[in-house]
């Protein structure tokens, strides 16, 4: 028989790679071949299936049969009693975090639900591996169409009218950047691709060249046709190795089926594409600061304009766009630009990608249209805070972004709405916080990353941010003042308005958004000097509750600080200036005697 | 691997090659074509099962019919093996009994084609029996 009649997807995404998918693989090739299926079943790894909470994932087709957190010994249960009895492993199977019953098939899964998949329709389907799954699935289709059929004009004329905008953050319309390079003259331009994803939490774009290297590469080859541009560069980060590692096996695949290299589908157009690897400062996503460093030099931003489409590489024209937004333009094409400007809703034109993080139950890959709510994403598809606390912020945009607060859950995520909520759109990471997290504390831990990724270049950033830390770390220590309150403020402001690149420019947010949504908690620390979450040590107050004391001075003996007095069987007492929280005494406490406030 | 030099040629690759990929793009929409599961379990194996299940896999392709064949555990009727349920879309599945070669090439013609019942039918519910009658 030719043909096999069950495929196995094995996760190959860099979280469940880490998670021993590897040999799993390994085990369940073994397993299949002893057992006498290999003609049968195929055994395939893929990209992200994006349910990364519960990896390593294993799906069987044409079954939908979804596995969970399965481990390399797994293997042999599910070839015995799945692929040969025909029956399903149950304690395998995702049970639902509530009903707590189990769910067979993927098409069943809440997660799955309300996702809608065309930058990552890949993604957990094919072999990223292999070029002929995606030539099967219409890859390069587009690319022949554009180079066949259709004029560059054609091209970008489609892509403006879809309504595609830049993924990475900004939402520049994607068609009218293709044009402007277009217009811009010179013997040499430029494709780049943005690789440099650095937002803490986001993995959207290393999702995507893992699970689905080619659609990135098809889409800057059309991206150079219509600017007409023969070489393509990806800016990837060295911290990548997985994606590094597909992308090339992509491209060497690519240029054996002539899909790269000189006179592709006979239409005498040439274009290849090479990597550049980026150190992994956050700071290169910024597209002047990543041209600077391909160039060699350091990586810092330059005053824009001129834009990189007029002057970028080597001070050639470039057209930079991130992985995301390239990843779509393939079936913008295919499908034609009314189909993708039906879905999202008015400004905002199909899908966006986001990495859903923090104490969510389902933290993963998730895709849906624009224009979906918060709540829909936190409690559909991530269902629900973890351990059934309480919802108190969603931090979006990363260290650009902000955080928005439970009045915000049912406003619909697309670019404007978000940057009119006070966060913005970022490229897609997502993170949930519960009631037991401290807002300054937050603040601190955004501004501690910019202080850290800020390139030092221009002031603004440079000093003004590492001020901003201090204050929040004052405060977090239990030293703030009502006036350092309008401090944070006055001094975001400024940093705002002065800083050089986009980094300067929006690393204030975070401290604006919590400072507007969360001021209580702000005002609480710096006047009560309580921290309600009680995150903020040097906040908390130890103190020993008179009728529970027995006077066994359990705790007067292990204080490393000699804070606490008192005689034997009487009464003791902790000297507040003395304390440095360090929590010994409720440890050694057998009568419930010491509180924590 | 020569060079794909035209948008035909593409076109011809990936026509060869969807056939590889068909089984993963069915089970995307699992319900909008014929679905067939096929009891594995010891019993069924050993009365042949295994046939069967390949037989309707080949011939499905060869027919050109729009179907999805799984495999399931036991279903029970261990007298009647090999046993298989069938879903024509929109409605609702049937058992079929003491299902050889002969007897799935009957279903495929007879049940899958043109919607008539044929013996060796194992009435689950009495209810989904008479739906199916008032269907034909």
């Amino acid at each position: 028989m030719g043909k096999y009649n069950m495929h196995v997807l094995v996760c190959g995404g860099t979280g469940c790679h880490a998670s021993e998918s590897e040999t799993l693989l390994q085990n369940l090739k073994t397993e299949v071949l002893e057992h006498g299926l290999e003609n049968e079943v195929q055994v395939i790894v893929t990209g992200c299936f994006g349910f990364c909470e519960k990896g390593p994932i294993v799906k069987i087709m044409p079954d939908n049969t979804f596995y969970t957190e399965v481990t390399p010994d797994d293997a042999r249960v599910i070839v015995e009693e799945h692929l040969i009895k025909g029956r399903k492993v149950n304690r395998l199977l995702y049970t639902h975090p509530e009903t707590k019953e189990t769910v067979a098939d993927s098409k069943h899964m809440d997660f799955y639900k309300k996702q809608l998949r065309i930058a990552l329709r890949n993604c957990g389907f094919i072999d990223p591996e292999n070029i002929e799954e995606y030539i099967a699935r219409d890859g390069y289709e587009a690319l022949a169409r554009s180079l066949n059929e259709l004029t560059p004009e054609q091209v970008i004329e489609i892509i403006k009218k879809s309504g595609l905008r830049g993924r990475g953050g900004g939402g520049f319309p994607t068609g009218l950047k293709w044009e402007i390079t277009r217009k811009s003259v010179s013997d040499i331009k430029y494709v780049v691709c943005n690789a440099d994803e650095g937002d803490p939490g986001a993995f959207m774009d290393r999702s995507i060249l893992e699970g689905d290297p080619h659609s990135v590469i098809e889409a800057m080859a059309i991206c150079g046709y219509c600017i007409g541009s023969s070489i393509g560069l990806v800016y990837i980060r060295a911290e990548y190795p997985l994606a590094i590692e597909r992308l090339k096996t992509a491209i060497a695949q690519a240029r054996d089926y002539g899909l790269l290299g000189e006179d592709i589908f006979g239409s005498g157009f040439n274009f290849d594409i090479e990597l550049r690897y980026g150190a992994g400062a956050f700071v290169c996503g910024e597209e002047t600061a990543l041209i600077h460093s391909m160039e060699g030099l350091r990586g810092e931003p330059t005053v824009k304009p001129p834009f990189p489409s007029v002057s970028g590489y080597f001070g050639q024209p470039t057209n930079v766009n991130n992985v995301e937004t390239l990843a779509n333009v393939p079936p913008i094409i295919n499908q034609g630009p009314e189909w993708f400007s039906t879905i999202g809703n008015e400004k905002s034109k199909g899908t966006k990608v986001f990495a859903l993080a923090g104490k969510i139950n389902n933290v993963g890959l998730i895709e849906v249209p624009m224009g979906t709510t918060l709540r829909e994403v936190i409690y559909e598809i991530g269902e629900g805070i973890k351990d059934g606390k309480k919802f108190k912020a969603v931090q979006t945009g990363g260290p650009s972004g902000g955080c928005l607060t439970e009045k915000h859950l049912d406003t619909p995520i697309d670019y404007e709405n978000l940057i009119a909520s006070g966060s913005m759109m970022g490229s897609g990471g997502m993170i949930v916080m519960d009631e037991d997290d401290c807002m300054v504390s937050v603040a601190k831990f955004y501004l501690e990353f910019t202080v850290e990724e800020s390139c030092g270049k221009c002031t603004p950033c440079r000093v003004g941010n590492k001020r901003l830390h201090e204050i929040l770390d004052k405060i977090t220590q239990g030293n703030g003042t009502r006036e350092d309150l309008d401090r944070l403020r006055n001094l975001s402001h400024v940093i705002k308005d002065t800083a050089l690149c986009g980094l300067g420019q929006t690393s204030p947010n975070p401290v604006l958004s919590t400072l507007d949504n969360f001021w209580d908690e702000f005002v609480e620390h710096v006047v009560d000097k309580k921290c309600r979450s009680g995150q903020c040590k040097a906040l908390l107050q130890y103190v020993i509750v008179p009728e529970n004391c027995v006077g066994c001075t359990a705790c007067a003996r292990n204080c490393p600080v000699n804070a606490i007095s008192g005689e034997r069987k009487e009464i003791h007492l902790i000297d507040q200036s003395i304390c440095i929280k360090c929590g010994v005494c409720m440890e050694k406490c057998k009568f419930n005697a010491v509180l924590v406030k | 691997m020569s060079h794909v030099k035209s948008l035909a040629d593409l076109r011809k690759l990936k026509e060869d090659l969807q056939g590889k990929m068909s089984l993963r793009e069915k089970s995307n929409h699992p319900e909008s074509m014929v679905q067939v599961k096929v009891a594995m379990a010891t019993c069924g194996i050993a009365s042949g099962a295994k046939q069967v299940m390949e037989f309707f896999i080949n011939e499905f392709d060869k027919r050109n019919i729009q179907a999805v064949v799984t495999q399931t555990g036991c279903m029970g009727y261990c007298y009647a093996e090999p046993t298989i349920e069938v879903t024509v879309p929109g409605q609702e599945p049937i058992v079929f009994g003491y299902v050889d070669t002969k007897k799935a090439d009957e279903i495929i013609e007879k049940y899958i084609k043109n919607g008539e019942l044929v013996e060796g039918i194992i009435p689950v519910k009495y209810q989904s029996i008479e739906i199916n009658k008032e269907n034909k």
